[in-house]
């Protein structure tokens, strides 16, 4: 019973370990074995299988897009063009929509948004063991297929967004309307230090909301599917208990699954539109 | 789950990737969506257009043919009248030849009475003559009684 125990942790925890690459506690550098090596290894570390997943899906978007906007032309447009327009157009019209400045960078900026998380979330929704168990039989420790359940992934973008914000809430307001909306609100210049501490908290929690937000659904999400399927890993023999057990996991998976491609879908559009307001906001000037 | 450099690297591939995306994805595809925006729209506008100028031409040749419609029967109407004033002309035309026709028989007639008037006068006195001769047995002298001759002619 311990024993099983065991191996549900441990495969929980090898599932949620990303492929780390790093300096290793003798001073090599290399692949982190183990779920403390890979701890140890601080700051300096590159999670590969978030890199590498993040990369190849981005490509994919890019090369599509880029595909399609090379043969962009405008007679009748079919298929792959055509899905294209379409996603910009939704894309054009959401940036239209909240966003009341005029900024040409905004809409590409959404849309690879959309589509880069959409496409590392979307990863979610393969069978979970057949990346890691592939890649551990070509002698790789561990793998996550995931890249948004990496919060390295959802803060590299959020913070991203929120160096934008910043340089167009300097450049639209300047650097004292910038910090004059840092400190000489709500209260009136006053109650400066208050007004620093809100305006400070309301700046910051921006890029952590848009990073925690998805990492945590995501992450949430895996967890799920990591837990479904260990209902099958408790397959013990043809036993009534077991057919059940398997049975449930199938049909669990398969509810999660399509409940999923709704998390998915939302969260990458959350993330876009959220980015859209926050920028947005950065145009405006408050007086 | 730790924090690392894949940190700086996401922030990097997503900032390469947006720039990607804004020049080479979004413009040439944005200025292909305009310009078919701009194509259908003046397609339409040509439709529009060419409806506007058939409805027009239609009215026109409605308007050419009632015109010719109503040219038409002016010609007609002339073309009638002008044909009852040459019956009317050729009536009276007809009328006074006759009438002159009429005039001369009948003064030919007149001349040719008068003729035989005469001659049958001229007759009559000679058998008057020749009566009076053989009543009276004997000759007269048509000198000598000429003028009682003549006041008997004149009388018959």
């Amino acid at each position: 019973m311990s024993s099983e125990a065991h191996t549900s942790a441990e495969y929980i925890r090898h599932h949620l370990q990303n492929l780390t690459y790093g300096q290793l506690p003798d001073g090599t550098w290399g692949v982190a074995h183990s779920v403390e090596e890979a701890k140890a290894m601080g700051f300096w570390a590159l999670n590969l299988d978030t890199f590498i997943m993040s990369l190849l899906l981005g490509a994919v978007f890019m090369w599509m897009f880029r595909g399609a906007a090379k043969r962009a032309e405008i007679g009748i447009p079919s298929g792959l063009q055509n899905f294209c327009e379409w996603a910009i157009e939704f894309i054009d019209t959401s940036v239209r929509g909240s966003f009341s400045g005029r900024n040409a960078m905004i809409g590409p900026l959404a849309l690879t948004i959309f589509f880069w998380v959409f496409a590392m979330n979307l990863m979610d929704l393969l069978p979970i063991d057949y990346i890691p168990l592939l890649m551990s039989a070509l002698g790789v420790p561990y793998f996550k297929v995931v890249p948004s359940t990496d919060p390295n992934a959802t803060f590299g973008m959020a913070i991203g967004v929120f160096v934008l914000v910043l340089y167009y809430s300097i450049k639209i307001k300047g650097v004292g309307g910038f910090l004059g909306e840092l400190t000489l609100q709500p209260f009136g210049k006053f109650g400066m230090p208050v007004n620093l501490l809100l305006e400070g908290v309301n700046l910051i929690a921006k890029p952590i909301s848009l990073a925690l937000r998805l990492f945590g659904n995501m992450y949430a999400g895996e967890m799920i599917f990591i837990l479904i399927a260990l209902m099958g890993g408790a397959w013990a023999g043809f036993s009534l208990g077991g057919v059940t057990l398997y049975g449930s996991q199938i049909l669990l998976s398969l509810g999660w699954a399509i409940f999923h491609i709704l998390i998915v879908t939302l969260q990458a559009f959350i993330f876009m539109t959220l980015t859209i307001v926050y920028l947005d906001m950065a145009h405006q000037e408050h007086h | 789950m730790n924090i690392n450099a894949t940190l700086l690297a996401q922030t990097i591939m997503f900032a390469l990737f947006v720039w990607f995306c804004m020049k080479f994805v979004w413009t040439p595809i944005m200025a292909a969506l305009e310009q078919r925006k701009k194509l259908i729209a003046d397609g339409l506008a040509d439709a529009d257009r060419a409806k506007h100028d058939l409805e027009l031409a239609s009215k026109r040749s409605a308007e050419i043919l009632r015109e010719a419609k109503e040219k038409a029967g002016e010609i007609i109407s002339n073309s009638e009248k002008r044909a009852g004033e040459i019956v009317e002309e050729a009536k009276v035309q007809a009328k006074a030849e006759g009438d002159r026709i009429v005039a001369g028989a009948k003064a030919e007639i007149d001349q040719e009475v008068f003729r035989a008037k005469e001659q049958l006068r001229t007759q009559v006195s000679a058998i008057a003559l020749a009566g009076a001769a053989k009543i009276l047995g004997r000759e007269i002298d048509a000198k000598a009684h000429n003028d009682l001759l003549d006041k008997l002619v004149a009388e018959i």
